[in-house]
């Protein structure tokens, strides 16, 4: 318990010291956000989809999470190269509490980052009835951001180094990203693309955010949670399994 | 205090580690000696949990690291080959990591990290980011680290590797001093013959993952007709140069060394 609680801190100690970390991080949604929100905000509105940063800000905020919680994850390699992960391996605790204090401080990180990057959407006109509607939010979020850390941790305890890393990101978390509805409604869409975005966690989580913020989902708010939570569940599996196997 | 029998570790096809077997009594100070690529770390790897036998037996202060990892874990400190400090974290801050992890209490751990910090002359640094430190710095706070949770064996990966003589020294100094105070036992692998000569109390060396003499400084220049421990060492391991055997990982490791101060994100 102890030592989930030092592993978790000891990610946040790090984030909050990395400033310039923070900042540049937060500037591609934020290009997202101007770019895609203000450019095709009106072709939105004049197709009778309503306001388009509203529809857009959920998205981004998945989208941001999850490529901090990958990163997050992922980072264990760095941790692995540099030989800090070894003072960690050879401690008096289960392989298991190890991965979960990393993944819950790297999930934390990542929510932190989601709720920045809504703050920061206030800027470009995003509006919300009802604050209090961010508590539930962040819950989803730091589902979000679980799955995705785990995803991370999972990947890093098999790559040997960060060469592979471009490719996890052009194959795998790019595609995640565009097709999971995070930039457009998953109505009306041609049937292939709908059942991608069906097989894509990210698109339940994101669902789940516009159903919370904006009272407006296409998945049932049940469904999406319970996907969410099953997906995060299996690569936990996965995951422990590896991370146990895993060679300093 | 450590037993170790018949253990081998293989890579696919490759021998690394070769059937050794040795004992290591409470309180000694043990070092394990070879040229580059013997299979010392390999050796420690498996010790320590890091890395699981192909086959043979092990016992560190009565566990088995394979059967009883935690056991065995809670009896050992160590200082890696390689650096393992968190360089984004101060010298208080990877202490009480450490501390945290092996479960010390709070009222114990505050005093314990003063004492050791003061031990290896750090505790002015103590709220200084790790990557502002030197290189002999750096070691004596992972030695500091190494024995927070009062281990019973010490294992020490070419400890003083790259290090000024006066470094070295100290490094040395702390580690005699606890193994004759506190009866610790250490364990200690290094290229410095001199090292070897003045702080074991008795000495292995292994060479293509075999052991190939044991005993005291003594015994070994008597049975290679030796005057030194040097002479003894190039006689038993042959004088050609291991450079090329170094293996990929070995290089890596050298340029990590070259890099770990520098930030890559
Ligand atoms: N993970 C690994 N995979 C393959 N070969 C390895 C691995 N680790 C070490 N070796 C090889 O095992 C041999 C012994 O390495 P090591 O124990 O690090 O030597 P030493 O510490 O004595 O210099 C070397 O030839 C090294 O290349
Ligand atoms: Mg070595």
């Amino acid at each position: 318990m102890n030592a989930i609680y030092i592993l978790w801190l000891r990610q946040l100690i790090r984030y909050f010291r990395s400033k310039s970390r923070i900042i540049g991080s937060l500037a591609q949604p934020l290009l997202f956000l101007i770019a895609l929100g203000f450019g095709f905000g009106p072709i939105y509105t004049k197709a009778g989809g309503g306001n388009y940063i509203q529809f857009l800000v959920p998205g981004i905020v998945g989208m941001s999470i999850m490529f901090t919680a990958v990163f997050m994850g992922i980072e264990m390699i760095w941790d692995r190269k540099f030989g800090f992960l070894k003072e960690t391996m050879v401690a008096p605790v289960s392989r298991f509490s190890i991965m979960l204090g990393r993944i819950l401080g790297g999930a934390t990180v990542a929510t932190l980052q989601g709720v920045l990057v809504m703050i920061i959407s206030i800027f470009v006109g995003f509006r919300l009835d009802n604050w209090f509607l961010v508590i539930p939010a962040v819950v989803v979020m730091f589902l979000i951001a679980l799955i995705f850390t785990t995803l991370g941790t999972a990947i890093a305890s098999i790559m040997e180094d960060m060469q592979g890393f471009q490719l996890i990101i052009n194959f795998l978390i790019m595609p995640m990203f565009f097709l999971s509805g995070a930039l457009f409604p998953l109505t009306g869409l041609p049937p292939a693309v709908t059942a991608i975005a069906l097989i894509d966690p990210l698109s339940y989580g994101v669902d789940a955010l516009r159903g919370i913020l904006l009272g407006a989902s296409h998945i049932s708010m049940p469904l999406n949670i319970v996907v969410s939570l099953g997906v995060w569940a299996i690569l936990l599996g996965i995951g422990s399994i590896l991370f146990a196997k895993m060679e300093a | 205090m450590i037993e170790v029998k018949e253990l081998t570790k293989q890579f696919g096809q490759f021998t690394a580690v070769d059937k050794i077997s040795f004992d290591v009594k409470p309180g000694e100070i043990f070092a394990f000696l070879g040229p580059n690529g013997a299979g010392k770390t390999t050796t420690i790897k498996m010790l320590t949990t890091l890395t699981h036998p192909s086959s043979g037996s092990m016992r560190l202060n009565g566990y088995d690291p394979v059967k009883n990892p935690t056991e065995a874990r809670q009896s050992f400190g160590i200082v890696f080959q390689d650096p393992s400090l968190d360089d984004e974290l101060t010298a208080m801050e990877n202490m009480e990591f450490h501390a945290v992890l092996y479960g010390i209490s709070k009222a114990e751990r505050k005093k314990r990290i003063e004492s050791l910090l003061n031990f290896v002359e750090l505790w002015d640094r103590r709220n200084d980011l790790a990557k502002t430190f030197s290189g002999g710095m750096r070691r004596r706070l992972e030695i500091a680290r190494g024995l927070l949770h009062h281990p019973k064996i010490l294992f020490l990966d070419e400890p003083t590797l790259g290090l000024d003589p006066q470094t070295r020294n100290h490094i040395w100094s702390y580690a005699v001093k606890l193994s004759r105070d506190e009866g610790m036992t250490v364990f200690f692998t290094t290229h410095y013959m001199e090292e070897a000569e003045q702080n074991a109390d008795r000495i292995a060396i292994i060479d293509h993952g075999q052991i190939v003499a044991m005993g005291t400084s003594e015994d070994l220049r008597n049975q290679t007709n030796k005057a030194t421990l040097e002479e003894a060492f190039i006689e038993l391991t042959g004088s050609e140069i291991r450079e090329e055997q170094a293996s990929s990982m070995d290089q890596m490791r050298m340029r990590r060394r070259a890099w770990s101060n520098k930030k890559i994100i």
